[in-house]
């Protein structure tokens, strides 16, 4: 496909025109000449890029001066857009869709890309993707962000210092010809997770031709844990694939399946299809979940156990005991009898899993419980796992440095300096390998240290294709020529094992249609590429057989764990640390704690109470020598005795934004137990860290926010959600206006299928140009965010239940703010939407004075002062970027509404259909929980919804008459437990 | 004078000036302050104001390049000192307008000393006060479209149904009538002081503000009856201006500000207020200036009654608005003002009770409504507590009210203080320049309360 081409500039000699020239090195064009170009700033050249000092000024004016005659010797050549030959329907003004697909540590979605005019803005699920449905995840929306961080490493790195692809080349090229480097020994790879069939290709080809090279796959959070946990009950590399949707009854152990421990979103989606009920009479699935962090699985669950991750072995084993699988229970659960029958009440319909963290015996046993249980096949299945000719694992590669048996180590999206177990004292051996090559996105703490950095494309920018856990092949297609001349890591492991194609686009593309019929191979490449997936590519299922004998024997009796526990869990902000220098997730609220810009040490109420400590009071982590500094924060519903904290903070080789933003904790981590150590000792430092938290009051102080009921009651009194408060009758001199006619927008949220998982926030910003403030504003209390998720807690300070509730613009028909704003700035449509003229504000902010919601955002300062070069191509052209002084609010996606409304004019439609406009944050919802359309239509999915009597409005007492409204939330309790 | 503003002192009260000064002794001693060079006083208090002035300039232009956040303004806390400020200082500049229009309705006779000044004291208030709600948009360079007048960037008309676009009314037809009532009542000092005039700047410029003035019978019937005019026009405006500053909180939807008791409990607070800025400024006045024998201590006495009177129906508001909130039934409402008191900002609302109705109550006592000291404290005790007033209302409001999601803190700025002190430089500034150059005791009027030179009690 044809991709349009926007400034490129490569210094490429003039072709036309007269030449003028300096010195006679430079007429002949000498790579020396050009060296000397390069490098004429080497030291602090990076710190030309940065705005801030007075001295980089003045370094600029005298490069300035410097070069003025050197621009004077060539015109950049720029590839614009000519269109002599018009591309592939592009209309100028109109943006283009193209089918991708993205992976975080191996979990694949599919996507679909929103281009303007050659760049990418906008990123959403690919509808039939299998692990999409339609929706992303918050990482998925935030990506676009990172494509344009001028904060990415833009040229190769030798020893830190700018070096050229040609010069890299020339070294790749020596160092790897097999009459130097012989059969590979002394030669590893490591890299992340990266499932890919025709990087496999490279890879094994690669791997054929050095065969004693070894090769590590290395996620810092990764589903290992579960692969060894088949591995002792099937005797085989298998993944485990689960269907929510088919479950009735999940039992979750430490698992947070609908947060962290899955980057896609198929699970949500799954899940709360099982939780929409359209009337009372309608069945929903039920969610016991053990755990020991309080997870949005959590705050999901109709029974939450708080079970420290290091006794979970030991609840599982009292689930399976109360099955009849073993005798006794080492230790009582009072619950897993009850729920042990309520999922042989089950059969088939069940399902059981266990958290990444867990160890592969509890992955084990689990396996075993799901086979009793008849859930084979039904809503558990298998996919076979492959690995790489000559795989050794991360802990191998660590002794192998340690003992300088390794003289190349080429590292590919990784970033093992900082994310290596502490235990394995990676970071201090990395430097005894002779030569290190690193590719990344950016010079990490890997890239900055070794003696070759090259940088890697984005996945926007890469050809390439990715398989999905269920086998499903998506083609990576590029949206934009890469920014800064990366590579995917197929074209460097291609290009230092001599692969018979040398670009991305070759190496994915010779790779299919080598597969396909000569004749049917164009045909399938571009079906391919339009649909995002390649047809046929779903691996089979299998079902093996448990080998009870083997699980039973790998079980470990647990040792009484005394003392502190401390848990692991990837952030839902920057994951593993990857995505650190991404402000928008940086600024994304953790959806429990709801602090930003930081990780902390979660605690239980009780636990803080017993460490004399509370919210922002640095501790000292100590275990076996190795600590870590961590503010506390106290989370109420945390299990007692058990600190979570966030990975990935406290990055020290990144860029502007993510540089020493929270704290690393790494360098407590042990490779034998990644999800969590027990006996750690936590002494107050007694310093103090300012901790920002998005949300500062965390009850509902009484007042009827958000409505639940449990199934039973709702049965009982179909209409409660409706009666929560009086609404008095609202009296008015004049006849009211009747929104009767025409479209009448509005939105139902439904808080049952809510799991807060934030994707909705970062869809807003993505499409409505939200800037991110940073963290002092976010304590002033100037966050952006148009969408919110408020989290709310009920129930006792120790066990606490939460709740989600997403607040946006309510769109009031009787709005409070717009007869209060004096110049007219916010008024309604006739079609019932509250819209904001940002240029007829003046900033009186009065508006959101008297905005019950408090939905409005005031751009208090200039967001966007200083903002570099690639980063003003994120923005979304239809959406107005706003200045400071005024304020904004969401719009329902008013774009969207126009755009569509356009479309069916231009197709001579009269009619807009339903479900045809979709808001941004309902896009990309995983849960569905968020429904737009006409109210207008007794018929749309809108009408529907807001008929259900879960239906109510939020401070439907103001008489404000909101358009959105809420669908009560319900909980399913086991009666017997309740 | 004329017949209405007119009353014989009855034969046993008090004379309201002290000394028995003759006409020429009070032109004398007014015209004194303004033609002998000034105290050492004056140019220390200038100084200061004058620094204070420079540094509200500077904050502003930062403001305007920077943005609001420079303040701590925030969501939800959308107003804060800034509007505090706004509706501190309009209620400062209450006091002039009542003392000469409502006052003069009334036939109070002593308000001759004081009315001048209190004038004076309103007009810079109000200019001080118009700074806020300009300053605190967002985009200060557009704030003009708050005015109905056409512009080529937007033919669009105002939202007259905002309270906001009253205030820009309310507040500029406050200013106007209070300027042309302050000028009117001048013109015959003015021309005393042409007439006194030594110099030749003096004489021009004095000869120019007096307008020719003859002190012609004509010249007295027209401006009596312009004064008298004026008066009737700015009466209804005293309570206009602060019932429509109330309306910007009443008639939104706000617990804590949606109440129908703020228009009187604004006024009162207003002249309570204002009353409070006015004793502390004649204590300064009369005592550097040695004009004891003019202000003399029933002028303080009386003023001190009325403090006690505003302070008192003060307290009675606060009273009625926490009745009102329990007695509503609104669970939004109950829990502002339970916030009120024992919330983050209970230490406010704990300053304003005591500022505001203990403090006063000390003026039930003869003994201290006559002492300085004591009014000077108190007046100064209750302008502090009548700024917690309004920082009560509208930040404890604004940061929590219906979704505790949303609930914020509001934590003020190094430029938030010095904004404020700014304004206070700028008051005093242009109250010190108008001490130095304008005839701070209206002369033609405390003549008319003075025996006549006859002996046989008025003129």
């Amino acid at each position: 496909m044809s991709l349009v081409q926007i400034s490129h500039p490569t210094p490429k000699p003039l072709e036309t025109g007269r030449r003028y020239w300096r010195s006679l090195e430079e007429l002949a064009e000498t790579p020396q000449f050009r060296q000397w170009v390069e490098r004429e700033f080497p030291k602090g050249a990076s710190e030309l890029l940065s705005s801030s000092s007075r001295r980089a000024l003045l370094k600029l004016m005298a490069a300035s001066f410097g070069l003025a005659g050197l621009v004077a010797c060539r015109r950049p050549e720029e590839k614009i857009l000519p269109l002599s030959k018009g591309v592939e329907h592009y209309i100028p003004g109109k943006p283009l869709y193209y089918a991708t697909a993205m992976q975080i540590a191996g979990s694949v979605t599919g996507l679909l890309v929103e281009a303007h005019d050659g760049r990418p803005t906008k990123v959403e699920g690919n509808p039939k993707h299998p692990e999409s449905l339609g929706a992303c995840s918050a990482f998925a929306q935030a990506s676009v962000l990172s494509l344009y961080d001028p904060d990415r490493s833009r040229s190769v790195l030798r020893q830190g210092r700018p070096s050229s692809w040609e010069e890299f080349m020339r070294f790749a090229g020596e160092h790897f010809r097999p009459e130097n480097l012989g059969r590979g020994a002394g030669l590893w790879l490591l890299a992340g997770a990266l499932p890919s069939p025709s990087y496999e290709a490279v890879r094994n080809h690669l791997l054929g031709r050095f065969p004693e090279a070894r090769w590590v796959e290395f996620e810092p959070v990764s589903r290992e844990a579960a692969r060894r946990g088949a591995e002792i009950a099937f005797n085989r590399r298998l993944e485990t694939l689960f269907d929510f949707e088919k479950a009735d009854v999940i039992v979750s152990f430490d698992a947070d399946f609908l947060g962290v421990d899955n980057p896609g979103v198929r699970a949500i989606r799954e899940f709360s299809r099982r939780r929409a009920v359209a009337s009372e009479k309608d069945s929903m699935s039920r969610l016991y979940v053990a755990e020991s962090r309080f997870s949005i699985t959590g705050a999901m669950a109709d029974h939450r156990f708080r079970v420290r991750s290091s006794e979970m072995a030991g609840a599982v084993e009292a689930l399976a005991a109360a099955l009849g699988l073993l005798p006794v229970p080492p230790v009582n659960y009072s619950w897993a009898e009850a729920v042990a029958r309520d999922l042989t009440a089950h059969r088939g319909s069940s399902l059981v899993l266990a958290g990444p963290g867990q160890p592969p015996e509890v992955h084990a046993l689990i396996h075993l419980i799901n086979e009793t249980l008849g859930n084979f096949g039904r809503t558990v299945s298998f996919v076979a796992v492959e690995s790489a000719p000559g795989e050794a694992n991360f802990e191998e590669l660590a002794a192998a440095l340690a003992a300088g048996r390794v003289q190349t180590l080429v590292v590919l999206d990784a970033n093992p300096v900082f994310t290596a177990p502490a235990d394995t004292n990676f970071a201090a051996s990395f430097a005894k390998a002779a030569t290190t090559i690193h590719l990344g996105l950016e010079a990490d703490e890997t890239g900055s240290v070794a003696t070759w950095h090259v940088p890697a494309a984005h996945y926007l920018e890469s050809w390439g294709d990715l398989r999905a856990a269920d086998g499903t092949v998506s083609i990576q297609q590029p949206l934009i020529q890469p920014l800064y001349d990366g590579r995917t890591p197929a074209e460097l492991l291609a290009l230092i094992s001599g692969y018979k194609d040398q670009r991305a686009y070759d190496i994915v593309r010779n790779y299919w249609t080598a597969r396909w019929p000569a004749e049917q191979a164009e045909r399938r490449w571009r079906q391919a590429l339009h649909d995002g997936l390649i047809e046929g590519t779903a691996a089979a299922r299998q079902t093996p057989a448990v080998d009870r004998q083997r699980v039973l024997a790998a079980r470990r009796t647990a040792p009484a764990a005394g003392g502190l526990e401390l848990v692991f869990y990837p952030s839902p902000s920057v994951w593993d640390g990857r995505f650190a220098n991404n402000g928008w997730l940086q600024e994304a609220p953790e959806p429990m704690t709801k602090l930003t810009w930081d990780n902390a040490a979660l605690l239980s109420p009780a636990t803080a109470r017993r460490l004399g400590v509370s919210n922002g009071d640095v501790v000292l982590v100590e275990h076996e020598g190795r600590s870590a500094e961590v503010p506390v924060w106290i989370l109420p519903g945390q299990t007692d005795d058990s600190i979570a904290v966030a990975l990935g903070y406290g990055r020290s080789s990144c860029g502007r934004v993510g540089r020493r933003v929270g704290h690393n904790v790494y360098p407590l981590r042990s490779g034998r137990t990644p999800g969590f150590l027990v006996g750690v000792n936590v002494r107050p430092t007694g310093r103090r860290y300012r901790l920002v938290s998005a949300q500062d009051h965390h009850a509902m102080e009484g007042r009827p926010l958000v409505r639940e009921a449990t199934l039973r009651y709702w049965r009982e009194h179909p209409d409660f959600a409706q009666h929560a408060v009086h609404v008095p009758e609202l009296t008015s001199l004049y006849p009211e206006h009747q929104y009767t006619e025409g479209y009448q927008w509005g939105m139902a949220i439904d808080l049952n299928r809510c799991v807060g998982c934030n994707a909705c926030i970062l869809a807003c910003q993505a499409e409505n140009n939200i800037p991110i403030v940073g963290k002092r504003e976010v304590a002033r209390g100037r966050e952006m965010h148009w969408l919110r998720v408020d989290r709310y807690f009920t129930g006792a300070e120790e066990a606490p239940e939460a709740v989600f509730q997403p607040v946006a613009c309510m769109h009031c028909e009787k709005a409070p703010c717009e007869n209060v704003c004096p110049v007219v700035a916010t008024v309604h449509s006739p079609e019932g939407l509250n819209e904001m003229t940002y240029n007829r504000c003046v900033g009186t902010r009065y508006c959101s004075n008297n905005c019950p919601y408090k939905v409005r955002r005031f751009n208090f300062l200039d967001w966007h002062k200083g903002l570099e070069e690639p980063q003003k191509l994120v923005f979304n052209p239809d959406v107005t970027v706003r200045m400071r002084g005024v304020m904004e609010k969401c719009t329902y996606c008013v774009q969207r509404i126009e755009e569509k409304r356009i479309q069916a004019k231009a197709e001579g439609r009269r009619a807009l259909r339903d479900g045809e406009i979709l808001t941004a944050c309902q896009q990309t919802c995983p849960a569905e929980a968020i429904v737009f359309g006409n109210i207008n239509d007794p018929t749309s999915r809108v009408a529907q919804l807001k008929k259900q009597n879960r239906n109510y409005l939020m401070l439907e007492e103001l008489n404000v008459r909101p358009r959105t409204s809420y669908l009560a939330r319900i909980r399913n309790p086991n009666p017997e437990l309740a | 004078m004329a017949d209405l503003a007119i009353r014989q002192p009855l034969p046993l009260e008090t004379p309201l000036i002290e000394g028995q000064p003759t006409y020429g002794d009070i032109s004398r001693d007014v015209a004194r302050v303004v033609e002998s060079r000034p105290p050492r006083f004056w140019y220390i208090a200038l100084a200061v104001s004058g620094t204070l002035t420079l540094v509200l300039l500077g904050v502003l232009t930062h403001l305007v390049r920077t943005g609001i956040g420079i303040w701590g303004n925030n969501q939800p806390v959308g107003w804060a000192w800034d509007i505090t400020n706004f509706v501190f200082w309009i209620g400062i500049g209450h006091a002039g307008t009542l003392i000469s229009a409502i006052l003069f309705l009334f036939r109070q006779r002593w308000r001759t000393s004081i009315n001048r000044a209190a004038e004076a004291m309103t007009i810079f208030a109000v200019m001080c006060a118009g700074i806020f709600p300009l300053m605190h948009t967002g985009r200060p360079w557009r704030a003009y479209w708050l005015f109905p007048i056409p512009n080529q960037d937007l033919v669009l008309w105002q939202n007259f149904r905002s309270p906001l676009m009253w205030d820009v009314f309310a507040v500029s037809t406050y200013f106007t009538v209070s300027l042309l009532f302050w000028y009117v009542g001048m013109i015959p000092d003015l021309a005393t002081l042409r007439d006194r005039a030594t110099t030749r700047i003096r004489q021009l410029v004095y000869g120019l503000l007096s307008l020719g003035w003859r002190g012609s019978a004509r010249h007295w019937s027209h401006y009596e009856k312009a004064y008298l005019l004026l008066a009737g026009l700015s009466t209804p405006l005293v309570l206009s201006v602060h019932s429509i500053v109330s309306f910007d909180f009443a008639v939104s939807i706000l617990p804590g500000w949606h109440a129908t008791i703020f228009p009187p409990y604004f006024v009162a607070g207003a002249i309570f207020s204002g009353f409070a800025m006015v004793i502390t400024l004649m204590i300064i006045a009369r005592r550097v200036y040695r004009l004891e024998h003019l202000i003399t201590m029933t002028h303080m006495e009386n003023m001190c009654k009325i403090l006690l009177a505003t302070g008192t129906i003060v307290g009675y508001s606060y009273a009625v608005e926490f009745f009102t909130a329990f007695f509503s039934g609104n669970p939004y409402e109950r829990y502002v003002f339970i916030n009120r008191v024992t919330g983050p900002y209970a230490w406010a609302i704990w300053t304003m009770f005591a500022c505001n109705v203990f403090a006063p109550q000390l003026f039930w006592f003869r003994m201290f409504r006559r002492s300085i000291p004591v009014m000077f404290a108190v007046s100064i005790i209750v302008n502090v507590g009548m700024w917690f007033e309004r920082f009560n209302i509208i930040v404890t409001s604004l940061h929590r009210d219906f979704l505790p999601s949303s609930w914020g803190h509001f934590t003020p700025t190094i430029y938030d203080v010095l904004t404020f002190a700014g304004s206070v430089g700028l008051f005093l500034t242009l109250f010190l320049l108008f001490l130095r150059f304008l005839p701070v005791i209206a002369i033609s009027e405390v003549k008319g309360v003075i025996p006549s030179p006859g002996g046989k009690g008025g003129h």
